[in-house]
C-alpha cells in the first residue's frame, strides 16, 4: 500500500506539501524572521527584499512571517472543522444507514435541506448570525460540512449492513450500539476519511474566503484570507501583498488534495 | 409520460425541502445579532421609540407567529424590507439578480467551451504531454482561490496593461440598454445596441474568466475520466476498427456516451458558481446577488439575508432538478426511481 | 420433547419499489413445521430461493417471522423480549455460508472469537483468554495465528473460524445454512467431519440447510425438502434416499451420480424454472412442472401427512 502511494509522483509531492505545512505551523516561531503583528510604520510597503522576503504590507508588517503564522490558523481551521463534521456525520450516517425507516427519513430529509444551499452561502449565512469571528467560521463550516460525511456514510453502511458478519453479531446477541461502533463503522469509514483528507484543504479554502469578505478573521489576525482582503487598499502599489498569501492558499490546498486523491488511488479500487 | 411523472414526483419531493430550507433561513437569520428596529432609529433613539417600533414591526410576536407571517409573505411575494437599502427585498433581488445569472451564465459558458475539449483531448492523448499539462492545468484550477486569482487578474489586467475594466457592469457614460431579462449583453442584443453589448461584453470577461478558472478544473477532470472509461469500450474499439477517422469516433460516437456524468456536475458547478459568486463579486464589484449578500451581512440587514439565502437556495434545487431530468431524458436506460 | 419445534411458521416480505407503486408480498417461507431432537441432524434441502435460508433466520429471529410458532426445550421463542432473546441467544447459534463475508474484516480472530463472551459477560479477560485458545486448538487453528486477520486465513480455516465462535457460548443447537458450499470438495469434507466430531463431543444439534444432496445425505439424521416456502417430504435420510415418496423428491434424488455404474436409474428433468414466491402457483405450488400432475392439483393444496411409518409427504397422489 504504502509503495503504491509512493509509486505517484503527485502523491508524493502531496505528501511533501502537506508535510512542509504542518513543520510551518509547528515551528512557526522559528521559521518566521519578525513578529507577524508587529507593526513598523517605516518600513510599510516595501517590496520583497532580503530583509522582508515577501515585502511589507500598509502599516509595515513582515509578510512573509504573517504568511508562516497563518500556516496555524489554517491548520487549525482545517483540522476542527473536520474534526467535528467528521464524527457527527459518520454517526448519523451510520444510524441512518443501519437503523432506517423514520429515523434514516428523518436524517436523510435534514441532509438534504443543508446540500440545497452552495456551501458558502450556508457557511457565511451562519458565521453572519453568529457574528464575525474565526471561532465562528468555524463552526458554520462544520454545520454546513457534515451531510457529505452522512451521505458517505450511509451509502456504504446500505452495501454492508446485511453482510454475513452483520447478521452473525445479532446472531450473537450484540446490541446495535455495538454493532454499529464495533461492526458498521470500522468498515464503513474508509471512504468517507478519503474525502475528510481531501475536505481539508477545501475547508481551509472556504474559511479563507469567509474572511475575506469579512466574516472570519479579522484584520490584524495573519489569516491568509483577512490579509488578501486588506491588500485591496494597497494592490496598486504593492503587488506583493495581493500575490504571496493566495500562494500559500493555493500549495495548501493544493497539498491536501493530491494527498486525499493519492489515498483515494490507494484504498478505494473502484477509482483506480 | 413517465418523465412527466418523475418531474412532478421531483416536484412533490421538493416541498419538504423548501419547507425545512425556509424554516433553516428563518431561523439563522434571526439569530443575527443586533436589533433591526435600533439600526432603522439610529444612535438618537429612545428606548420608548424602539419599543413601538418593534411593535409596529411585529418583532415581540412569538418566533412561530413571525415565522408565519414570514411564508404567507413568500407566496404573496413579499420577503420583508430591506433595513438597510429601505427597499422591498424582492425588489432588491429582482435588480440584482440578472447580474449574477449573467456572471454564472457566462463562466458556464467558458466552462463547458474550454473543459469539454480540454477534458477529450487529455483523455485522447492519456499521459502524453497535452494529458500531462491539462491535468496539471486542472489541479490548479480546483486549487485555485477564485477570488485570489480575480485579485490577481485586476492587478494585471486593469493596473498595470490596463486593457480590461476591473469593476462594474458597463463603461461610464454607457447607459444600460433597455430593461427585457436584465441580462446587458442580451438586452443590448435583442434591442440591437452594440455600444451597450460591447462595453456590457468586456465588463464581464475578468470576472467570467475568475468565476471559471475553478469549475473549468472540475468539468475537465469528469470530462477526462468519463472519456478514458468510454475511450475503453468494446464498441468504440469496434469503430476504430472499422477505420472511422479519429475525430468522429472520438467526439461522434464517445464523448456522446461520455457526456452523461458531465450533465450532472455541470449543475453542481452551477451551484458552485452561484457560491463563488459572492467572492468573485466582491472583488469586481459586480452589482449581483453575492455583492448583494454581503452588504446585507455587513448591514446585518436580516430580512436581506434571508431573502438573497432563499432564492439561492431556490435556484440550486431548481437547476438540480432540471439537470436530473435532462439525464434522465437522454439516457433511456434509466429508470425513474 | 424435541429440541427445537417450529409449527406453521410463516415468512413474508413485503417488496415495494419506491412510493406510487404497488406491493407486493414475498411468501419466503409458508407454512412450515419441522422438529429438531437433541444431538441429531436435521437436514433441510432445496433449490436456491426455496427460502430454507429465511427458514433459518426466522427460526433465530433474526428476521421476525409473520407467523407460527417456535418452540425451544418447550418454550415459545417468537414473542421473547430483547433481554430474553439475548439470553436465548446462548443456546442457539448459526453458521454462514460465505466464509469471507461472515467474519469482520477489521476484526483479528481473537476479537472475534472474544465477541460471544464478551456480549454475553463470560468470565473475566483470563478465563475468556483460556476459552479461545481452547476454541482454536479445537478447530486447528494455531494459537499464534490468534491476532492475525480474516484475509490471512484460508476459505476453509475462516469458516472453521466461524464455526467456533457458534460454539464458543456452548450452544445446543446450530443453524448451518449452507456452511460447506462455497469451499472447495476437498475442503468440505473436513469442515464436514469436524462438525460431526463436535456433535458427539458437544452433544449438538444441527439444523443443516443445504441445496446439496450427498452433503444433506452425509451428515443428517432426518431430511426436509422444500419447495416454494412450504416442506413437500419430510422422513429419516434413509427412507428419503431410498424410498422417495414426492415427485419433487424423486427429481432431485435421480440427478445424483450413483456409486455402482452399471445400476439404472431414470434421470427425471424437472421442465420450467421455479416459480416466483410473489406469485406462487395456485393449489399444489409442484404442480407446474410435475410429470404426474392432474387437474386436481391445481385446486388442491396438499397437507404434509404421515404416509408410511414416520414418513411425510405433501402429494394427493400418493
Amino acid at each position: 500500500m504504502v509503495r503504491r502511494m509512493i509509486n505517484s509522483p503527485l502523491t508524493i509531492l502531496g505528501l511533501v506539501l502537506v508535510l512542509l505545512i504542518i513543520i510551518t505551523a509547528i515551528f512557526a516561531p522559528v521559521i518566521a524572521t519578525h513578529n507577524p503583528t508587529e507593526v513598523n510604520l517605516l518600513s510599510k510597503l516595501e517590496g520583497p527584499s532580503g530583509e522582508h522576503f515577501f515585502g511589507t504590507d500598509e502599516v509595515g508588517r513582515d509578510i512573509f512571517s504573517r504568511i508562516v503564522y497563518g500556516t496555524r490558523i489554517s491548520l487549525k481551521i482545517g483540522l476542527l472543522v473536520v474534526l467535528i463534521s467528521f464524527p457527527i456525520g459518520t454517526i448519523l450516517g451510520a444510524i441512518a444507514g443501519y437503523i432506517g425507516g423514520r429515523i434514516d427519513q428523518i436524517i436523510m430529509r435534514a441532509t438534504d435541506i443543508f446540500l440545497s444551499f452552495p456551501g458558502i452561502i450556508l457557511a457565511m449565512s451562519i458565521a453572519a448570525a453568529l457574528g464575525p469571528s474565526i471561532e465562528n467560521v468555524l463552526l458554520a463550516l462544520a454545520a454546513t460540512w457534515w451531510p457529505w460525511y452522512t451521505r458517505i456514510v450511509r451509502s456504504s453502511v446500505l452495501s454492508l449492513k446485511n453482510s454475513e458478519f452483520i447478521e452473525a453479531s445479532r446472531a450473537l446477541g450484540a446490541n446495535p450500539f455495538r454493532i454499529l461502533f464495533k461492526e458498521v463503522i470500522p468498515n464503513a469509514i474508509a471512504p468517507a476519511s478519503i474525502q475528510a483528507s481531501l475536505d481539508l484543504g477545501f475547508v481551509i479554502l472556504a474559511a479563507a474566503g469567509l474572511s475575506f469578505i469579512g466574516l472570519g478573521a479579522q484584520p490584524p489576525s495573519p489569516e491568509w484570507g483577512a490579509m488578501l482582503s486588506s491588500s485591496r487598499e494597497i494592490i496598486r502599489d504593492a503587488w506583493w501583498a495581493a500575490t504571496f498569501p493566495g500562494i500559500a492558499i493555493l500549495i495548501t490546498v493544493l497539498g491536501f488534495n493530491l494527498m486525499g486523491d493519492g489515498l483515494r488511488d490507494v484504498l478505494d479500487p473502484k477509482q483506480r | 409520460m413517465d418523465a412527466l411523472r418523475y418531474v412532478f414526483k421531483r416536484i412533490l419531493l421538493m416541498i419538504p425541502i423548501l419547507i425545512g430550507i425556509s424554516i433553516l433561513t428563518f431561523f439563522i437569520s434571526n439569530t443575527i445579532p443586533g436589533d433591526p428596529a435600533r439600526l432603522i432609529l439610529g444612535p438618537k433613539a429612545t428606548p420608548d421609540g424602539i419599543e413601538e417600533l418593534r411593535e409596529e414591526m411585529g418583532l415581540n410576536d412569538p418566533l412561530y407567529v413571525q415565522y408565519g407571517r414570514y411564508v404567507n409573505g413568500i407566496f404573496h411575494g413579499d420577503l420583508g424590507e430591506s433595513t438597510y437599502s429601505q427597499q422591498p427585498v424582492i425588489d432588491d433581488l429582482e435588480r440584482y439578480f440578472p447580474a449574477t445569472l449573467e456572471l454564472t451564465l457566462f463562466a458556464m459558458l467558458i466552462t463547458v467551451l474550454i473543459g469539454i475539449p480540454f477534458g477529450v483531448i487529455s483523455a485522447s492523448k492519456k499521459d502524453k504531454l497535452p494529458d500531462q499539462f491539462t491535468r496539471v492545468f486542472a489541479l490548479l484550477g480546483v486549487a485555485m482561490p477564485a477570488f485570489w486569482l480575480g485579485l490577481l487578474f485586476l492587478l494585471l489586467f486593469y493596473l498595470k496593461l490596463g486593457i480590461l475594466p476591473g469593476s462594474g457592469r458597463l463603461d461610464n457614460g454607457v447607459s444600460p440598454p433597455d430593461m427585457i431579462t436584465g441580462m446587458y449583453t442580451v438586452d443590448a442584443l435583442l434591442t440591437g445596441n452594440m455600444v451597450a453589448f460591447k462595453s456590457a461584453l468586456i465588463h464581464l470577461i475578468l470576472p467570467g474568466i475568475t468565476q471559471a478558472a475553478v469549475t473549468i478544473g472540475m468539468i475537465t477532470r469528469m470530462t477526462r475520466s468519463s472519456m478514458l472509461e468510454v475511450l475503453q469500450s468494446d464498441y468504440i474499439r469496434t469503430a476504430q476498427a472499422k477505420g472511422g477517422s479519429e475525430n468522429r469516433v472520438l467526439y461522434g460516437h464517445a464523448l456522446r456516451n461520455g457526456i452523461m456524468p458531465v450533465i450532472t456536475l455541470l449543475g453542481m458547478t452551477f451551484g458552485h458558481a452561484l457560491g463563488g459568486s459572492v467572492l468573485v463579486e466582491s472583488v469586481f464589484s459586480w452589482p449581483g446577488l453575492g455583492k448583494y449578500a454581503v452588504n446585507a451581512i455587513t448591514y446585518l440587514d436580516f430580512p436581506a439575508v434571508m431573502g438573497v439565502t432563499l432564492l439561492i437556495a431556490l435556484l440550486f434545487i431548481t437547476v438540480n432538478l432540471i439537470i436530473d431530468t435532462m439525464y434522465h431524458l437522454i439516457d433511456p436506460r434509466l429508470k425513474y426511481n | 420433547m424435541p429440541l427445537l419445534e417450529v409449527n406453521n411458521l410463516k415468512q413474508h416480505f413485503i417488496s415495494k419499489k419506491g412510493f406510487l407503486s404497488e406491493k407486493r408480498v414475498v411468501k419466503a417461507v409458508d407454512g412450515v413445521s419441522l422438529k429438531v431432537e437433541k444431538g441429531k441432524t436435521l437436514g433441510v434441502v432445496g433449490e436456491s430461493g426455496c427460502g430454507k435460508s429465511s427458514l433459518g433466520r426466522s427460526i433465530l429471529r433474526l428476521v421476525q417471522p409473520t407467523e407460527g410458532s417456535v418452540k425451544f426445550q418447550g418454550k415459545e421463542v417468537t414473542d421473547l423480549n430483547a433481554l430474553e432473546m439475548k439470553k436465548l441467544r446462548r443456546e442457539m447459534q448459526i453458521v454462514f455460508q460465505d466464509p469471507y463475508a461472515s467474519l469482520n474484516p477489521r476484526s483479528t480472530i481473537r476479537e472475534i472469537l472474544e465477541a460471544p463472551l464478551k456480549i454475553h459477560n463470560v468470565g473475566n479477560k483470563k478465563e475468556r483468554k483460556k476459552v479461545i485458545e481452547e476454541l482454536v486448538e479445537r478447530i486447528g487453528i494455531r494459537k499464534d495465528q490468534l491476532n492475525n486477520y480474516p484475509h490471512e486465513f484460508s476459505g476453509g480455516q475462516r469458516q472453521r473460524i466461524g464455526i467456533a465462535r457458534a460454539l464458543a457460548l456452548n450452544p445446543k443447537l446450530i443453524v448451518a445454512d449452507e456452511p460447506v458450499s462455497a469451499l472447495d470438495v476437498s475442503v468440505q469434507s473436513q469442515v464436514l467431519n469436524l462438525m460431526l466430531e463436535l456433535q458427539q463431543e458437544m452433544d449438538l444439534s444441527y439444523l443443516f440447510i443445504s441445496h446439496d444432496l450427498s452433503v444433506v445425505q452425509h451428515i443428517s439424521d432426518q431430511v426436509a425438502v422444500m419447495y416454494l416456502g412450504k416442506i413437500v417430504e419430510f422422513g429419516d435420510v434413509e427412507r428419503i434416499y431410498n424410498h422417495p415418496m414426492h415427485p419433487y423428491t424423486q427429481a432431485l434424488l435421480s440427478a445424483l451420480p450413483i456409486p455402482d455404474p452399471k445400476q439404472k436409474r431414470e434421470r427425471i428433468i424437472l421442465e420450467g424454472d421455479l416459480p416466483s414466491p410473489i406469485n406462487p402457483p395456485s393449489g399444489c405450488p409442484f404442480h407446474t412442472r410435475c410429470p404426474f400432475a392432474t387437474k386436481e392439483c391445481k385446486e388442491v393444496v396438499p397437507a404434509l401427512e404421515e404416509k408410511t411409518d414416520n414418513h411425510f409427504a405433501a402429494c394427493i397422489h400418493i
